[in-house]
């Protein structure tokens, strides 16, 4: 391990003859690390002096591995980056290959896609809800978010027959039909949805323990947001009202109805608060999309063979997370050039350090929760 | 791909103040692409971001061309949040030449110029922390170069780390 330096100098000259000062190792197997993240504390007894998170437990090399498969082989790959928002992973992946081969997308694929990634957003949040929640010392609402979650996962097994890493998408549209009762289905977990939110609420926003934990704590304001590159909900909750899906709208969502919620301090509650008002958004915009699903083709004019010309594209999406890019170079070849993911989970987790100095040790792991990292997108 | 000019106020601000330094100006596909010496990247970059507004760094990416004499390209991807816009800038590097570190202007700069110095062995002038990021502080090689073979590892250090043979 190489010599770590946390504290800026003139932190570390008041400190270091504070017989107080210690540093500790959390993780890499510790429950709330959501994986294997290892961040060394640096403390002055319950207070966060600075951090150094030490990631790439879980590198598995992808942009490698696409250099070396061809752009079809490719496409599973990215589902296990974000596993638990593998549809968004695949979408972005697909329409980075769409706009290197200029290919237009059949309105009825592009709805589907939207339906599929909006449920992928619920799962995800759903997964953070329960295990953020866990983190913080709250039981109950990891058992009722996996019930929930449950059912999508349920959605995607019958749309494509795996749970996970679906590997949903195809470049230039979609490889299946949706299945007979996939409206009903898809309506029924909305109306579903929208009950079990409130039930959620009643757990945890007027909760006394679950207020104090979170209110006040790993505060990230919007200048700071936008140094650190942070985007997603966790922007949204310090007040910028901005999310990809509005701002540069794709795959259709200029068609949908939709608000952007916000909240105005960034911290945790917000950030909790905004991720809620979200999947009442995303049930929204599942049911526009149902009602208004197009008949037609599922597949744009995409050859067997995928050989995009020379030439490179930056195609990003809002993911769960926040914004994933897509960077992909191809020099006329069956193989891409270079894949660049532009993983949202990393990028945010760079400013742990941040939200973390000053505040105490407990709420260190309130922090990465709220965050709402995967490893696997982080290491890649 | 279709590549056409880029024209409006802010190619042609960049072009006058710039001049010869920077190299294209152009819409690659639709999408906003500036390539500049890398000896004026850092000016360029400052300028985006303090008179222009490009206030998020997006990602900082390279890709690397062993045929060519300049074997790097850096990407710096830049988007403004007040004009909803987003422009790319690519600088050519030769091996090593030091690349100019925006940690001063952007601190996503920090994590993101590590992992282009780990994956490609690119070195960032003034970074105040370069060290790997993904893979082990030890290991040998940067596996995003060319060079680097899909199955290739540091042995030494998987036998003396894992104690395996081999990672494979």
């Amino acid at each position: 391990m190489a010599e770590t330096t946390l504290a800026p100098p003139e932190v570390q000259a008041e400190t270091l003859l504070d017989s107080n000062e210690l540093v500790l190792n959390m993780g890499p197997q510790h429950p709330s690390t959501h994986g294997v993240l290892r961040v060394i504390l640096k403390l002055d007894g319950e207070t966060v002096l600075g951090t150094d998170c030490v990631i790439g437990y879980l590198h598995r090399g992808v942009e490698k591995i696409a250099e070396n498969r061809t752009f079809q082989q490719f496409a599973p790959y990215v589902d296990r980056m974000d596993y638990v928002a593998a549809v968004s992973n695949g979408l972005g992946y697909c329409m980075a290959v769409e706009k290197l081969l200029d290919v237009e997308i059949p309105p009825r694929a592009q709805a589907v896609r939207v339906i599929l990634t909006e449920l992928n957003r619920l799962a995800s949040h759903l997964l953070w809800l329960g295990t953020h929640a866990l983190d913080i010392g709250a039981i109950t609402p990891v058992f009722l978010c996996f019930r929930e979650r449950e059912e999508v996962l349920k959605i995607f097994e019958n749309y494509c027959g795996a749970r996970l890493t679906t590997h949903a998408f195809r470049i230039g549209g979609l490889q299946y039909e949706t299945y007979d009762t996939f409206e009903k289905e898809c309506l029924e977990f909305c109306d579903l949805m929208e009950q079990k939110l409130k039930e959620y609420h009643d757990l945890l926003t007027g909760n006394r323990i679950w207020v104090r934990r979170t209110k006040g704590v790993g505060i990230l304001n919007a200048a700071d947001c936008k140094d650190y590159g942070v985007t997603g909900p966790l922007i949204r909750a310090a007040g910028v009202e901005w999310d990809l899906r509005k701002a540069q709208p794709y795959c259709g969502y200029e068609n949908y109805d939709f608000d952007i919620p916000t909240a105005e301090t960034g911290d945790t509650f917000d950030r909790y608060m905004v991720r809620m008002e979200e999947m009442v958004q995303s049930c929204r915009i599942i049911r526009q999309a149902v009602d208004a699903l197009p008949e037609g083709p599922i597949k744009g004019k995409v050859g067997k063979v995928i050989k995009p010309p020379p030439g490179e594209a930056y195609v990003s999406i809002e993911a769960p997370k926040g914004e994933l890019g897509y960077y992909v170079v191809s020099d006329g070849s069956l193989n891409p050039y270079r894949v660049r993911v532009r993983p949202p989970s990393f990028v945010n987790l760079g400013a742990l350090d941040k939200m973390c100095r000053g505040s105490l040790v407990a709420d260190v792991v309130a922090i990465i929760g709220t965050i709402d990292i995967v490893l696997g997108e982080v290491d890649r | 791909m279709p590549c056409e000019p880029w024209e409006g106020d802010l190619p042609a601000a960049l072009q006058d103040r710039f001049g010869e330094r920077l190299g294209r100006v152009v819409l690659l596909g639709g999408q906003k692409l500036l390539v500049a010496d890398i000896a004026a990247a850092l000016e360029v970059l400052s300028c985006l971001k303090q008179e222009h507004g490009f206030d998020y760094l997006v990602d900082v990416t390279a890709v690397h061309w062993p045929d060519k004499a300049e074997q790097f390209e850096i990407v710096w991807t830049l988007y403004s949040y007040s004009a909803n816009e987003r422009v790319r800038l690519k600088a050519a590097l030769a091996e090593g030449q030091l690349a100019p570190s925006v940690t001063a202007l952007y601190s996503s700069a920090n994590w993101l110029e590590r992992e282009v110095y780990d994956m490609f062995g690119i070195e960032f002038k003034d970074h105040p922390d370069l060290r790997r990021i993904l893979m082990p502080d030890e290991w040998e090689g940067f596996p995003l170069r060319k060079e680097y073979g899909i199955v290739q590892q540091d042995s030494d250090w998987v036998r003396e780390n894992l104690k395996i043979e081999s990672a494979q």
